[in-house]
């Protein structure tokens, strides 16, 4: 079936991770083959969820970790049961 | 990002902490600890408010081991009770905007049709050596709308599945795939011309394809 691009915009999370059916699929990527704006499209939109999950982007601040097991240490200190 | 969870160290290790090697908490959490801290931030748009409410969380959870039924993954449990927590500050502090009311699910506006280009394809990890790359990512996400932002931390940031995700957030697994889907487009819009520079760079210095 030819799809028009909107309808592949629609889809492209689902189709980046993979939870799109056979047919669908199968439609968009004739669709990707002779359009250049959904293949970047899609191109970009996946490199945007590669980069968002850069553990670059996120980092924890400074010593939080340890303060959080020695707020847990101290936690554990009053040996309060279970 | 998220280590992968093993369940039999999981579920040996809380049988133990219950059984009284308290110690072995610290180990429980410390895989939960990056997604605790970045849940509670999202809902709290605070760094120290987002840091007391994760130790809080660790508290609480500790507390509350024997609690932990086991039918989910205890990452997903503990995220649970640092999203009540950070809900119930906002509750307190009367901070409550709508769009942390948690079901838009039915919400339609926006335009979540993405940014056409052809300016560039792929912008390589290695550019995030660049704090001013990350720092645009950064910014694009902090500035979603928060129903999205918590999804695509969970989803993207944490590599948590869609049930799992579902369970911490307490929505159905059709919201995440919706909000993740809005998420997705509206962050490729925001980035897609900031973007471009970093992407053009990598041609300059000849790492291209």
């Amino acid at each position: 079936m030819r799809i028009d691009c909107e309808h592949v915009w629609e889809h492209i999370s689902a189709y980046i991770d993979g939870e799109v059916d056979a047919v669908l699929r199968a439609d968009i990527d004739k669709h990707l083959e002779t359009c250049e704006i959904c293949s970047a499209v899609l191109d970009s939109t996946r490199n945007v969820v590669v980069l968002v999950a850069d553990g670059r982007v996120f980092e924890l601040p400074a010593g939080y970790s340890q303060r959080l097991h020695a707020r847990i240490d101290s936690e554990l200190e009053l040996g309060s049961p279970l | 990002m998220t280590k992968a969870p093993n369940p039999e160290f999981e579920a040996d290790c809380i049988r133990r902490i219950l059984a009284g090697q308290h110690q072995l908490f610290h180990e429980l959490i410390r895989p939960c600890e990056h997604a605790i801290y970045f849940l509670l931030l999202s809902i709290l748009h605070n760094e120290a408010d987002a840091e007391d409410a994760a130790q809080e969380t660790a508290i609480k959870a500790f507390r509350n081991l024997h609690m932990f039924r086991g039918d989910s993954q205890f990452k997903t449990w503990a995220l649970s009770i640092a999203r009540n927590e950070g809900l119930g500050r906002l509750r307190k502090n009367e901070r409550l905007r709508e769009d942390s009311l948690e079901d838009l699910t039915g919400d339609n506006t926006g335009d979540f049709t993405p940014a056409v280009l052809t300016s560039w394809r792929e912008v390589p990890a290695e550019a995030l050596e660049k704090q001013e790359l990350a720092a645009l990512i950064r910014e694009a996400i902090e500035d979603l709308p928060d129903i999205y932002r918590n999804v695509v931390l969970l989803r993207d940031i944490e590599e948590m599945d869609v049930a799992e995700t579902a369970a911490a957030l307490g929505v159905t697994e059709g919201a995440v795939k919706v909000r993740l889907h809005r998420a997705r487009a509206l962050l490729q819009r925001k980035l897609a011309h900031k973007l471009k520079p970093f992407a053009s760079k990598r041609s300059l210095f000849g790492w291209g394809k």
